[in-house]
């Protein structure tokens, strides 16, 4: 199943019947999704579900093995420059020695050619990003020095450097505490007025009211436009009953939790 | 002390080892940097044992061996690259035999060369104190090399050294910069052969680097300090095995070693008082 986007909504991101494969075990199969823009989807999914594996296939690290993907009506690898990635935070090596400021300028990359040196454009829009994020005031402090949720802030003003018009999330509330990720919501939230978001996550109780639009995803995406995840979704997803636990926010994102859930 | 030390610079042999050890320690400082970082350690040890293959192969042509070096060290530089990237599993088997496949055929063409072989010692362990000028040319354009396509590709390799998927994403060439990073490191090796010999190459690439790199958190300053500090350890090894007779490279290595070894006591005394 799948939704389209509304009329008067651009489609920004269109994926047709994608199967992906990783050493011919099937990670992805028929996935259908129609992004529009300034949508803000969260894909929430079992770990080995196909999370990072769809992200990565829109930004052509990963060809697909069937069907068809289309950024901004372009493919993938031409269409990278509109989209700003916050990778995972992996193995990270506290000790390298690099700034804030330098870490956050390699958004720029995209808009130099190799022989290019930065410029002073590049550094006004470096100054705008990290202050969006939040973080100019750390601008010299080494990356490593920085907690958790300061690092999400600095990968997010990183991948806002590319001047974006999609963002790609993947995991971003890993690793930081629940006050902190409300924080950085909020301001995917604000960016959400001129950025299209997506991001995927394993953790379905962090799943914030500020995204628009919840799906589900394990090998099958389940994302109706709908902005709750309904308990057959999750089982679909996760193929088994799951007790819900719905955090008291304003806007639930879980259906209230009824006797006959089992 | 002094005394003696002053009168060695008269010679000629002491003079360009002294500068010889100049010159390696400013592509140590630069290329160290980059090995310790990226965690490369084991890599730049095969590239410099590969090496030795160049070197016989070059005595057994009748050329200059250190031609044939840099050679067989750029050859392994970008193999092992390539394996390195190409290869999910068991990198490291793979670069752990083309070491010591490189290794045995320079011991081979070695043996197939005829005619007198003394100085093979000398690429193994080092030989500072037998510097010709001629070499000191060549080490100066590898330095030169070397400084300007870290310059020129600066923001490229830092990018690939710190996240080698945003870079990909940025359209970095990711695949074509490491591989100019390994060629460089080929090339430092080959410098160093001189210096400190082969076998402990992996020593004066790494030890000023992650001395510096305990202490300063910007990588262009931590270039500059193991730089400074390479010069300063050869000097001081250069200056003991002079007064106390004992072989050049293995002195500079103890000499770093015992600087890395103060370094890490050190560092939590520092960090209390700060």
């Amino acid at each position: 199943m799948s939704t389209e986007a509304t009329d008067t909504q651009r489609e920004v991101i269109s994926v047709q019947h994608l199967w992906a494969t990783y050493d011919s075990e099937p990670v992805l199969e028929d996935i259908n999704l129609s992004v529009g823009d300034f949508d803000f989807i969260g894909l929430i999914g079992p770990n080995g579900g196909g999370k990072t594996t769809l992200l990565k296939v829109l930004l052509g690290l990963l060809p697909p093995t069937r069907g068809q993907v289309c950024v901004m009506g372009k493919p993938v690898k031409e269409a990278r420059r509109y989209i700003g990635y916050v990778p995972q935070s992996v193995q990270f090596d506290r000790d390298f020695p690099i700034s804030v400021w330098d870490v956050v300028r390699m958004g720029r990359l995209g808009r130099r050619r190799l022989l290019q040196r930065y410029t002073a454009a590049d550094d006004q829009v470096v100054a705008e990003a990290l202050r969006s994020a939040d973080m100019l005031d750390l601008r010299d402090r080494p990356i490593g020095a920085l907690s958790g949720g300061q690092r999400q802030r600095v990968y997010i003003a990183r991948a806002l450097a590319t001047e974006p018009k999609i963002l790609l999330l993947d995991e971003p509330m890993a690793g930081v505490d629940p006050q902190v990720s409300a924080s950085i919501y909020e301001l995917l939230s604000k960016l959400n007025e001129h950025i299209t978001i997506l991001l995927v996550s394993h953790d379905m109780s962090a799943i914030s009211s500020h995204v628009k639009t919840v799906g589900c995803l394990n090998r099958r995406l389940f994302y109706h436009g709908g902005k709750q995840i309904t308990p057959d979704m999750l089982e679909a997803a996760y193929r088994c009953p799951i007790d819900l636990i719905a955090h008291g926010v304003p806007h639930r994102v879980f259906p209230e939790h009824t006797s006959t859930n089992s | 002390m002094i005394e003696p030390l002053i009168e060695a610079l008269r010679f000629t042999f002491m003079r360009n080892a002294l500068m010889a050890g100049v010159l390696v320690s400013i592509a140590c400082g630069i290329i160290g940097t980059f090995v310790v970082i990226k965690r490369i350690v084991f890599i730049s040890g095969g590239i410099a044992h590969a090496a030795y293959g160049g070197i016989g192969l070059g005595y057994f042509l009748k050329l200059n061996p250190v031609l044939g070096a840099i050679v067989f060290s750029v050859a392994a530089a970008l193999g092992m690259g390539a394996v390195q990237r190409k290869t999910r599993q068991r990198a490291d088997t793979v670069i752990g035999v083309m070491w010591a496949i490189g290794m045995a055929t320079g011991i081979i063409f070695v043996d197939l060369t005829e005619g007198y072989k003394a100085d093979l010692m000398s690429y193994l362990f080092g030989s500072i104190l037998a510097v010709p000028s001629s070499d000191l040319l060549i080490m100066l354009l590898l330095d030169l090399v070397i400084v300007a396509l870290v310059m020129l590709f600066y923001k490229e390799l830092l990018a690939v050294s710190f996240d080698e998927t945003f870079a990909t994403v940025e359209n970095v060439p990711v695949d074509a910069i490491y591989l100019i990073l390994m060629c460089l490191i080929g090339l430092t090796v080959v410098m160093m052969m001189r210096v400190v010999g082969l076998i402990m190459v992996i020593a004066l690439l790494t030890m000023p680097a992650a001395i510096s790199g305990q202490f300063v958190k910007h990588m262009k300053t931590m270039m500059a300090l193991a730089s400074i500090l390479g010069v300063v350890f050869t000097t001081t090894g250069l200056w003991l095995s002079y007064l106390l007779n004992l072989t050049s490279g293995a002195t500079i290595i103890l000499v770093s070693g015992a600087a890395y070894l103060l370094s890490l006591a050190a560092k939590p005394l520092i960090r209390k008082l700060d």
